[in-house]
Parts: structure tokens; C-alpha cells; sequence
């Protein structure tokens, strides 16, 4: 069932994400091994993060650092906070217990602005340890039904900052984007890589649904194992629909944890409401209260640079100074990928601002780190040079592409690609050659068979070897058929 | 061993010796394990005694020493660690069967920090498992026997530490105290017992009962002795955040300094319940303070009373989750199981002891969602009334005194059925580690042949005039209550 049909029959989605997000400090939480992605098994461990006996945790101030970078960010107020111990038996926790925190957080409240101008609240941000890896080998790769299973360690002690949402989205395109939007912002105050492939930022949803106008919330299943975008989407309308279906059907819908299964599509139950754990949380003694003072708080937020909502209203800003509203994708797409002071930078030398979006949205998109990297003022005379028709649309990507791999300046590489724009005659008489020789095609244009167009084009474009203006040769074909 | 040196004899007098090249530490240390050789086998002080590392150890004072270096404030002494101190290369129990054969990577910093003054390590002592019980009944490994009489206890659960400076196998000794785990065997040993002010002496590498009361503090057989090892210990540590910044002024340098003014509290409430012998030596205790110059006057902290209760929920609450870490998976025993939770449990039925279970299940029991208001909240509620108790007195009182335990030793077997008869063997010692405040027992008197300690209790970081007490209360007591002492070995069975 789509979100589309749910909603036409009244029944209204409403989720809210639990985000945890590995910090990329240098080392661990509570030890100094190193936070690496990728190392063999169980080498970058010591005593504290594989929990022997004895060993003790002394908290990571740069991983501190990072969760009041996210919380200044989110807009939650940094306050003081208190470590936790949450007890739980599971062989990838070294000591049986996941240092936390419970109810004194370090970021409390904040927000999320979508992309698309919504805003999702936040309700708080904490620290706390990641876990070891179990991997399960034989049976159906599930700790119930394996053979075996291996434990590695790297990862136990990875910070993590737990990022909940307020239940204020409500469809999973808004899912999606929540986690897309907070992705950027993770990015943007240098916290995390936010890679999901890695387990970066794992996703837990809580999904219920409600007649629409309801006050009260539906009850809701925490869906677990969403370790894509993909994932998150299909999971959030497929346990809607199952909701719903419950619903319609006079059932009731069971609080309990689910699991999303990519390849099936679907959710199943992983444990009820009465399988829960008893977390036994209770202050951790080996650490102290974490007391942050004001002028930490405020020397991470005045570090902080320009987030990407502010940096999209800014992009947003100068492109619709020709009266039409920016693209709201490659807005998006340029903020995160840190693109958006090379377009401001080519609106301020001149370039049309909308063309440089569209440009640095694809073609620079697809190498961010080159593009990053490329002279301003030479992206803006590219721009300038496509914008006054000197360079066709095709032409400018090639150069663009160029100046991407080697840098350089555009004309010049226009020059040496044979791009110099073709004069009036020589287009003329490219379009009248090839009017010539498709007669049959050129009665069909003359007859109003507008998909020809693109035939004829095609043909110009082959015998200049894309010099012309495509513009300019859509202006000329409809000149000589009237 | 040189004509003019007897072993046993004080730490600071083999250091001296051993500075001053009268003696080599070789020679000291050849004679400590010739000693724990000769009785050992009758008390059972140590689970582990490493004389290939001791002597290769005191070999290598004995080589700063004739380079004209300086080879530490305790060059040459020999010294026990409490069998839950972890030491690289060397099998750590903590008295239990779970980590039987587990050798750490790692070192304690106390082990660290000893080794580095010229303490040299002889071996690893007896405790009750996990430093849970009051007798080292609980040991997984056997009984030890109290040199004084082989057929009762040391007093636990540092027993192995506190008989093994009582017998003079060494010198010095190292403990863990919990809720009186080094002051009640040390008072039932007749030798002088430290728990340091909380976070004065790094946990880092100390297997961890309850994380919030745990403490390691030192065994001698005087009082300047252990200063001399409470000096070497003391010092911030960044592997544990817990501990604490500020520096203590060497307690060494204060015990000279007498007790003339110092205003002395005797506990009444802790003069209730105790036994006749407790309580006098008490009291003769109050008088030698005051003949001294200490103005000595009795004090009533009922609140003190309420700490023990308060301590078994908030202990084994922290012990529950100190010790989910021995699951099998990753060291120590494993009893092999269809699934990762039946392994977990299998495991853990078979390595722990009856008492470790007990506490390990109070202490979930009292985590427990719904129960954890009633429980470890209001325990936590009753400890800061405990904390106030003492605050309120330490207006008027530079230090307190008391008995350390209500009893002499007691027989080996007499309170093993009796869980909480065996808990009332840390009344009077509970109190001081809920408010993360020091403490010392200072052998004072004998009683029907056995030793009775006398408490000196202090605020935080009063080391200083508790150590001051003591020197006064040592001075006055008496001299045949104490070890070293040739010990009793006959009879001693079981
Ligand atoms: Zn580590």
C-alpha cells in the first residue's frame, strides 16, 4: 500500500527515528585504541575496550567535543550530564553493560529543518559506546539458528551519538529526508563521515499510524536492521500498510521490536513488549558527571560554521533573484556535498546563478573532492561562457569535465577541444546541410512532428561535433520551417 | 643474609638497610620466601608466590643500589598484592573459579607504582571471591588461617593479605577495601590496616566488586610502615577518573606530630552492640588520645547505624553489573551451551561461589524496573544520610574512633551458614566507604590471646590527623597485640 492510497482512506503515518551515529574522532570513546573502519579483526583493542578485568573508562574529550558540535547544531541545549550504565547480556559487549546515558543527556530539545522546510524535533542527543560485531556463520546467519558465531571487537567503544526525533514525521519520503538532512549536518560539523554502507548511522524507527485528525498516537513497532535510505522508505510504508491492515481488520497492533528484512521486504517480530529488557540502568561510577562550562558551549557553537539548512536558504536566496523558485534537489545535492560556496562564489563574479546550481549539482557532483578543489573565478567564466551561448550545454559539461580532471582555464580548454562557438554562417549552413540531406524528416518537422526535432538537431550536432548551440539550432530549424 | 639483619623486621628498616647497602635486597627477598616456604604451606596466605620475578626484581634494586641510583623509598621490601590486583604475566583469581588460569596483560598502577619505589612483589594473597565476605571463607581456593590461631579466620576478604603480614612472611601488603575489607582482617589480625579517602589510590587494574565503595589500602605491621606504603600509593592516576586531582601532604612526615588539641569523637553508637573486649579497648584507646593532649569526648551518629543496610543493595547492585562481564565468551571458564544465553548461564553457574551468587542476584533483584525506587534509590537516599551523619560530626571532631569490628576472630565454619551474621562483621567499617571517607586499624590490646583493633576514622583526605591518631593510639597499645609473630600452627586442620 502507498502512503498516497493509506492517507485517501484517512490513516495517518507517523514516525520517529532513533539515529545512532559513529563519531570519527581518532580513538575510542573510553580508550585510546584507534577508531578505524575496516582493520583486521580484534586488533585495535586493549584492556578497557574489551573489558578485562580491572580495566577502567576515562572519557574521549574530543568525542565530547563532537556530541556538542551536534547538539549546538540540532539547536538542543548543552547541558550538564550524567553517564549510565544499561545492563543487558549479548557476546558483542564486552562488559555486559553499554555505558550511556540516561536521564541526563548531553543535548536535551532542537531540531531538524528538512529539505523541503519541515521541522522535525529533537528530543535529545547522547553519548554513549558502541558494540562489538557478532557475525553468525551457519544456519540462517542468526544468532538463533548459527553454528557458530564471531566476535569482533574493533568497533566496541566506537563513540556514538544517539540522535531520537520527536514522532513529527509523517511519511516515509519525510523519513528519508530526515535522515538525508541530519546525514548533512553530521557531515557539515565534521562528526562523522555519515556513511549508512559502513554502519556509520544506523537507523531504528518507531512507526505507528492513526486516524488522521487523531490526537492520540497509534501504538508503534521499532523496526531494527534499516542500514539504507532504501531501506528505511520501504519499511516505513510496508509496516504502515501492516498497521493499517491490523486495523481494518478490528485487530490491535502489538508494541514489540521488529526486524526489516531487505530481501523479503518485510518486517517480523523480533521480541514483545514482555520479552523486553530490563536494562537495570543505574549511574556509572567509574566515570564523573560530565559538567561542561559556558564557555565551551560557546566556543563549540562560535567554531561552528554555517549549517546546510542556512546554507541552502542562502544558495535559495541568490538562484530565485530571477524570480523563479531554486530546485529544491540540486539545492540538496550542492550543500551536501560542501559545493555551495564554489555557486556563490560564481553569482558574485557575475555567472548566472541558476546555471551554476545546475552545473555544480550534476556534472561537479560526481566528483566532489575535484570539484571542491577548482578555481571559483574559472568556474564562473565557464558558466559566463555557456550562459552567453559561446559554449552549447554539451560543450560546457566537456569542458567543465576537463577543467575537473587537469584544472585550467575554460577558454583555453575550449580552444584546444575545438569549441570555439561556431559563427552565425557556418551554424546556418550546418543546418541547412543537414535539412538536405533528411528531406523525409524535415517534411515531418514541417508537419508539426515535433520529436523530429531532436532527429535533426542530432544530426547538426554530429557534422559540428557538438560545436553548435543547441538553442541556437532549435531558434534556426523553427526559422526556416515558417 | 648479614650478621646484623633479621627478617622479619619493619618495611622502612629494610629499605633504610637496603638504601644504605648494609643489605641486598636479595638477600631480603630470599628470606621472605624462605619464610612464606617454611609456613605457608599451614596458613594459605598466597594463591600464587612468584619468586623467580621477586628475585629477579630485587636483583635489579641491588643493581641501582651499587650504581649509586636511587632505588626507591621501598627498595628491597617484599611485598603481597591482593590476589585481585591484576598482574601482567601472572595468574589474578580474585578468588574465584571464573578467572582460574586468566593471566592479565596489564598491571595495576598500584602494582605499577610499588614496583617502581623498589617494593618487590612476592606472590598473590588469599581473598574471599571478588572481596566479597568478611572471613576468606568465600575463597574459591581454600581457607586461610589466622597466624594467631590456626583454627579461625583471618577476617576477610583481604585475609591472605592481612595473615601474611601478621605471620611476618612480608612486611607489606596490599588490599582492597569495600566495606571494611582491609580494616577488619587487619584488626582480626593484630596489624595495621589503611582504607585511603575514595579516588586517593587508583582502582585502575583492581577487579572491581562495587565500583563506587572500592578502595585499595595497605597492610603493615606499624603504623609508620604503612604510611610509608599509603605515601607511595597515593597520587592521581588519569586511568581512572575517579581519582582525584589534589595532592595529600605525605602522611610519613605527620606522625611525630602528636595529638594535642586534636579533637577526638568516640562513636557511641558503635560501643551498643560490640563485644566487652571492643569496647574497652575503645575506651583505653580514648584514654592514651587524651593523656596525650586530644580533647576526647563520646559522640552519638545514629545515622551511621543505617549503613549497613543501605550497603547490601548498593554493593551487590553495582557488583551485579561489575561482574556480567565473566560470561564465557571471552576469558576465563566456559561451559559450552546450545546457545550464547545458555552458555552465559552454564558458565556462570558453575564459576561462581554461593556468595557471589547471592549478591549477584540481590543486586539485579534491587536494579529491577519497578523495584528500583524502593531499593537502590532509597539506599542511595540513606547514604547521603550517612555522609550528613558524619559531616555533621566532623564540625565539632577532627577525627572518630571506634571499634573496627564487634568481634575478635572467630572459628573457622562459625558463620559460613549465617550470611547475615557474617555481614554484621563490617558494621562499624561500612560506613566510612559509603562516604568515600578513610579510615585505619590500629592493633590496640589482646583478648583471650587474640588481636583487637581500634578504628581512627577521618573526612576526606584527613589522612593526616587519622594518621597522627593512630601513631598515638600504636604508642599506647599493647606491644605483644601486634604482628609479626611466629604463627600458631598447631592444630591446624581443615
Ligand atoms: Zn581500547
Amino acid at each position: 500500500m502507498t502512503e498516497n492510497g493509506s492517507a485517501a482512506r484517512g490513516w495517518e503515518t507517523v514516525v520517529g527515528l532513533e539515529v545512532h551515529c559513529e563519531l570519527s574522532t581518532v580513538t575510542k570513546l573510553f580508550c585510546s585504541c584507534p577508531n578505524a573502519f575496516g582493520s583486521e579483526p580484534n586488533t585495535n583493542v586493549c584492556p578497557v575496550c574489551l573489558g578485562l578485568p580491572g580495566s577502567l573508562p576515562v572519557l574521549n574529550a574530543r568525542a565530547v567535543e563532537f556530541a556538542m558540535r551536534i547538539g549546538t547544531a540540532l539547536g538542543s541545549s548543552v547541558e550538564a550530564s550524567v553517564f549510565h550504565r544499561k545492563n543487558y547480556f549479548y557476546p558483542d559487549m564486552p562488559k555486559d553493560y553499554q555505558i550511556s546515558q540516561y536521564d541526563a543527556p548531553i543535548n536535551v530539545g532542537g531540531h531538524i529543518e528538512l529539505a523541503d522546510g519541515t521541522l522535525v524535533g529533537i528530543v535529545r542527543a547522547h553519548i554513549e559506546e558502541d558494540t562489538g560485531k557478532t557475525t553468525h556463520v551457519g544456519g540462517g546467519g542468526r544468532i538463533h539458528d548459527a553454528d557458530y558465531s564471531l566476535v569482533d571487537y574493533n568497533r566496541a567503544g566506537v563513540p556514538l551519538v544517539e540522535i531520537v526525533s520527536a514522532p513529527d514525521i509523517r511519511s516515509a519520503e519525510q523519513a528519508r529526508s530526515y535522515v538525508t538532512e541530519l546525514r548533512a549536518i553530521l557531515v557539515a560539523t565534521g562528526t562523522s563521515d555519515g556513511r549508512m554502507e559502513e554502519g556509520s548511522l544506523r537507523v531504528d524507527a518507531n512507526i505507528s499510524v492513526r486516524r488522521a485528525g487523531d490526537a492520540e498516537y497509534g501504538t508503534r513497532s521499532e523496526v531494527k536492521n534499516l542500514n539504507s535510505l532504501r531501506s528505511l522508505g520501504r519499511a516505513v510504508d510496508y509496516e504502515a500498510a501492516r498497521q493499517i491492515g491490523i486495523l481494518e481488520a478490528g485487530g490491535t497492533v502489538a508494541q514489540e521490536t521488529r526486524h526489516w528484512n531487505e530481501e523479503e521486504g518485510r518486517t517480523s517480530s523480533l521480541r514483545s513488549k514482555e520479552e523486553a529488557y530490563d536494562y537495570r540502568y543505574f549511574t556509572e561510577p567509574d566515570l564523573v558527571p560530565l559538567v561542561p562550562s559556558a564557555e565551551e558551549v560557546a566556543a563549540v557553537a562560535a567554531a561552528l560554521g554555517p549549517l546546510p539548512a542556512a546554507r541552502r536558504h542562502r544558495l535559495a536566496e541568490l538562484v530565485a533573484a530571477d524570480g523563479a523558485p531554486a530546485p529544491v534537489d540540486q539545492l540538496a545535492t550542492v550543500v551536501g556535498l560542501g559545493l555551495d560556496d564554489l555557486v556563490a562564489a560564481a553569482a558574485g563574479a557575475g555567472a548566472d546563478a541558476r546555471l551554476a546550481l545546475a552545473r555544480a549539482s550534476n556534472e561537479a557532483a560526481n566528483r566532489p573532492d575535484e570539484a571542491r578543489a577548482l578555481d571559483p573565478a574559472a568556474f564562473a567564466e565557464l558558466v559566463k561562457l555557456e550562459a552567453a551561448g559561446k559554449l552549447s550545454a554539451t560543450q560546457s559539461k566537456s569542458v567543465l569535465a576537463a577543467m575537473l580532471e587537469d584544472g585550467g582555464e575554460p577558454a583555453q580548454i575550449a580552444t584546444r577541444l575545438g569549441f570555439e562557438a561556431l559563427d552565425p554562417a557556418e551554424l546556418e549552413a550546418a543546418v541547412d546541410a543537414a535539412i538536405a540531406a533528411h528531406p523525409a524528416e524535415w517534411d515531418r518537422y514541417r508537419q508539426g512532428d515535433a520529436k523530429v526535432a531532436q532527429f535533426l538537431l542530432g544530426a547538426v550536432m554530429r557534422s559540428t561535433r557538438g560545436r553548435a548551440n543547441g538553442k541556437a539550432v532549435a531558434a534556426l530549424l523553427e526559422a526556416r520551417r515558417n | 643474609m648479614s650478621a646484623v639483619f633479621e627478617y622479619p623486621t619493619s618495611a622502612l628498616e629494610i629499605a633504610r638497610a637496603v638504601r644504605a647497602g648494609e643489605v641486598r635486597a636479595r638477600e631480603v627477598v630470599e628470606a621472605a620466601l624462605e619464610r612464606i616456604a617454611s609456613f605457608d604451606g599451614a596458613l594459605h596466605c598466597f594463591l600464587t608466590v612468584t619468586a623467580d620475578a621477586a628475585l629477579a626484581a630485587a636483583d635489579a634494586v641491588d643493581a641501582v643500589v651499587a650504581a649509586g641510583g636511587d632505588p626507591g623509598p621501598l627498595a628491597g621490601v617484599p611485598l603481597a598484592l591482593k590476589d585481585n590486583l591484576c598482574t601482567r604475566g601472572v595468574p589474578t583469581t580474585a578468588g574465584s573459579r571464573i578467572l582460574e588460569g586468566w593471566v592479565p596483560p596489564y598491571d595495576a598502577t598500584v602494582v605499577k607504582v610499588v614496583a617502581a619505589a623498589g617494593a618487590v612483589a612476592v606472590g598473590k594473597t588469599n581473598l574471599d571471591e571478588f572481596a566479597m565476605g568478611s572471613s576468606t571463607e568465600n575463597s574459591a581456593y581454600g581457607v586461610t588461617h589466622n597466624p594467631w590461631d590456626p583454627n579461625r579466620v583471618p577476617g576477610g576478604s583481604s585475609g591472605g593479605s592481612a595473615a601474611s603480614v601478621a605471620a611476618g612472611l612480608v612486611p607489606l601488603a596490599l588490599g582492597s577495601d569495600t566495606g571494611g575489607s582491609v580494616r577488619q582482617p587487619a584488626s582480626l589480625c593484630g596489624v595495621v590496616g589503611v582504607k585511603p579517602t575514595y579516588g586517593l589510590v587508583s582502582r585502575y587494574g583492581l577487579i572491581a566488586f562495587a565500583s563506587s565503595l572500592d578502595q585499595i589500602g595497605p597492610f603493615a605491621a606499624t603504623v609508620a610502615d604503612a604510611a610509608a606504603l599509603l605515601d607511595v600509593i597515593a597520587g592521581h592516576d588519569p586511568a581512572d577518573s575517579t581519582s582525584l586531582e589534589v595532592g595529600l601532604e605525605p602522611v610519613s612526615r605527620q606522625l611525630e606530630a602528636g595529638v594535642a588539641g586534636l579533637r577526638v569523637g568516640v562513636i557511641s553508637d558503635f560501643l551498643v552492640d560490640a563485644s566487652p573486649s571492643c569496647v574497652a579497648a575503645v575506651r583505653a584507646a580514648a584514654e592514651v588520645l587524651s593523656r596525650a593532649g586530644a580533647v576526647v569526648e563520646e559522640v552519638a551518629i545514629p545515622a551511621l547505624m543505617l549503613g549497613l543496610s543501605a550497603y547490601y543493595l548498593v554493593a551487590p547492585a553495582e557488583a551485579s553489573s561489575n561482574l556480567a562481564r565473566y560470561d564465557g565468551v571471552r576469558y576465563g571458564l566456559r561451559v559450552d551451551g546450545p546457545d550464547a544465553a545458555q552458555m552465559n548461564a552454564r558458565s556462570r553457574s558453575k564459576g561462581f561461589g554461593p556468595e557471589v551468587k547471592r549478591r549477584i542476584m540481590l543486586g539485579t533483584y534491587v536494579l529491577s524496573a519497578g523495584y528500583y525506587d524502593a531499593y537502590y534509590g532509597q539506599a542511595q537516599r540513606v547514604r547521603t544520610l550517612v555522609a550528613r551523619g558524619f559531616g555533621e560530626a566532623y564540625e565539632h571532631f577532627d577525627v572518630l574512633i571506634g571499634p573496627t569490628s564487634p568481634t575478635v576472630a572467630f572459628e573457622i565454619g562459625a558463620k559460613t551458614q549465617d550470611p547475615l551474621a557474617m555481614y554484621l562483621s563490617d558494621l562499624y567499617t561500612i560506613p566510612t566507604n559509603l562516604a568515600g571517607h578513610p579510615a585505619v586499624s590500629v592493633p590496640f590490646s589482646l583478648s583471650e590471646g587474640l588481636p583487637v583493633g581500634v578504628q581512627v576514622l577521618a573526612p576526606t583526605l584527613g589522612e593526616g590527623p587519622m594518621f597522627r591518631a593512630a601513631a598515638v593510639i600504636e604508642h599506647g597499645a599493647d606491644p605483644g597485640a601486634r604482628g609479626p609473630i611466629e604463627p600458631r600452627l598447631a592444630g591446624a586442620v581443615r
